[in-house]
């Protein structure tokens, strides 16, 4: 009898701990007043949709130009835990986030967190947009009420997870885990220069390039250890390049290599990239030659890593 | 005669671009080696457009248009080499989609092959005549490819 009061308590102690370590935080009522008290800057904010790949999962796939901004939704990403679907973000009222304050995109963005307070699975990308600027964050919201309002076709599936895995309150330990804005490259062990720190801030935050060029770990999380060392496609056949300098990865390319192929999609082989990566440079051909170049001067400073795969 | 001279010039150019990129008769058992060879030859006969594109080299029409022939010519035959039975093996980088999806593949292909016909058609003289011809068919490689072929193996 007292064993089974024992067990009671502490299944009891347990499902507060569950409780209290799983709680959904929110942002910082000073972030959040500092991203609303920024001028924004439409056209950097189109230059950051860019940067950050929205169009390549909420829009169509193969979508090309103007209905590239029709963020409908509906790619599946199929991973090990099932299949997420990436829903309607555009600014439809009801169907997507037009009724979405800046406050309640900045938290959905960087803390991985929806307005009704429930976590979001990091298939969504928060873990690098985490990195962003007040700014950038800013600028993004105000470039977004520029973009249509699309309604959700009925026939739209819907994200299918396996147990345990469907239940959104077990995001909260993963996050504990593994929701981190700190540099994922040492900046101390880079070249000090302004392009590098640029690139740096583009390739771990918004341009979430580790998202599918690191392996991830059993729990789903970015290795670090063998960051941008080229990983199993975590949507589809096949397996996404190591783009360190290692000669696994891009020893052979030289930085304007990277930066045009970022912008017309050609390796120095003239391969045309396939794949997501086709999507990614319809992305990155929207942005200055500058931050294409800052991209490619960032991935060959970095440390080397063979292949994992 | 200028005209025939330039016949003539188009014609070695499109000899050397094809020797140049190789392009390499393989047995029609096996159409992965085939179709890898033939996008071989593609990817040799964009190697000089790309550098007009960028600048880094002087545009040299003859030398385009034996480019985009090439093109041409693999557009027309590439679709008949993705028959049943050839999915998988050889280190392929076609994607399960191609015979999913054969319309929506098959209309890739017929794409590639139009924009380079109008490319050779439009004669392009100049390098802004070029460029003008050439955005289409780099975009019609990065199109199909993202539907089509998978990043890598």
């Amino acid at each position: 009898m007292r064993y089974a009061l024992a067990l009671v308590l502490l299944g009891i102690a347990g499902a507060l701990v569950f409780f209290l370590l799983t709680l959904p935080n929110s942002v910082d009522a000073d972030r959040i007043a500092r991203i609303q008290a920024h001028p924004p800057d439409v056209t950097n904010g189109e230059s950051v949709f860019w940067l950050s790949g929205c169009a390549s999962c909420h829009s169509v796939q193969g979508a090309d130009g103007d209905a590239r901004l029709e963020l409908v939704g509906g790619y599946e990403l199929k991973s090990d835990f099932g299949t997420f679907v990436a829903p309607n973000v555009s600014t439809h009222p009801d169907d997507g986030i037009g009724g979405w304050t800046l406050a309640q995109f900045a938290t959905s963005l960087i803390a991985g967190v929806s307005p009704d307070g429930g976590h979001y699975y990091p298939a969504y990308p928060y873990q690098s947009y985490a990195r962003m600027t007040d700014a950038d964050i800013g600028d993004l919201w105000a470039y977004w009420q520029t973009l249509p309002a699309i309604a959700t076709p009925d026939d739209q599936p819907e994200t299918a997870l396996g147990f345990p895995f469907n239940i959104r309150r077990g995001v909260g330990l993963w996050k504990l885990a593994f929701l981190d804005d700190a540099p994922l490259v040492d900046p101390a062990t880079l070249p000090e220069t302004a392009q590098i720190a640029r690139g740096q801030y583009i390739t771990e935050g918004m341009g979430h390039c580790g998202e599918c060029h690191t392996p991830r770990n059993l729990a789903g999380a970015l290795r670090r250890d063998v960051w941008l060392a080229g990983a199993d496609n975590p949507s589809g056949p096949g397996g996404i390049p190591n783009i360190t300098p290692h000669p696994d990865g891009l020893d052979n390319w030289s930085e304007d290599d990277i930066a045009f192929s970022l912008e017309s999609g050609f390796t120095p082989e003239f391969d045309s990239m396939g794949g997501t990566m086709a999507s990614v440079v319809k992305n990155l051909a929207n942005v200055s030659g500058e931050d294409r170049a800052a991209i490619a001067a960032y991935l060959k400073a970095i440390p080397q890593h063979p292949d994992t795969r | 005669m200028p005209m025939f001279s330039k016949t003539v010039k188009i014609a070695l150019a499109v000899a050397t671009v094809s020797t140049f990129a190789g392009v390499v008769t393989v047995s029609a058992q096996d159409p992965i080696a085939e179709r890898k060879a033939s996008m071989k030859s593609v990817g040799g006969a964009i190697r000089p457009l790309v550098g007009f594109a960028r600048g880094q080299a002087d545009y040299d029409q003859a030398v385009a248009i034996a480019s985009f022939t090439t093109m041409n010519e693999v557009a027309q035959r590439y679709g008949d080499l993705f028959p049943e039975g050839s999915e998988t093996g050889g280190e392929t980088k076609a994607r399960p989609e191609i015979w999913t999806d054969r319309a929506g593949f098959d209309e890739q292909v017929a794409n590639f092959e139009a924009v380079t016909a109008a490319a050779i058609a439009a004669n392009p003289a100049d390098v802004d005549a070029f460029r003008a011809v050439f955005g289409p068919v780099g975009q019609s490689c990065g199109s199909c490819h993202e539907k089509y072929q998978v990043s890598s193996n």
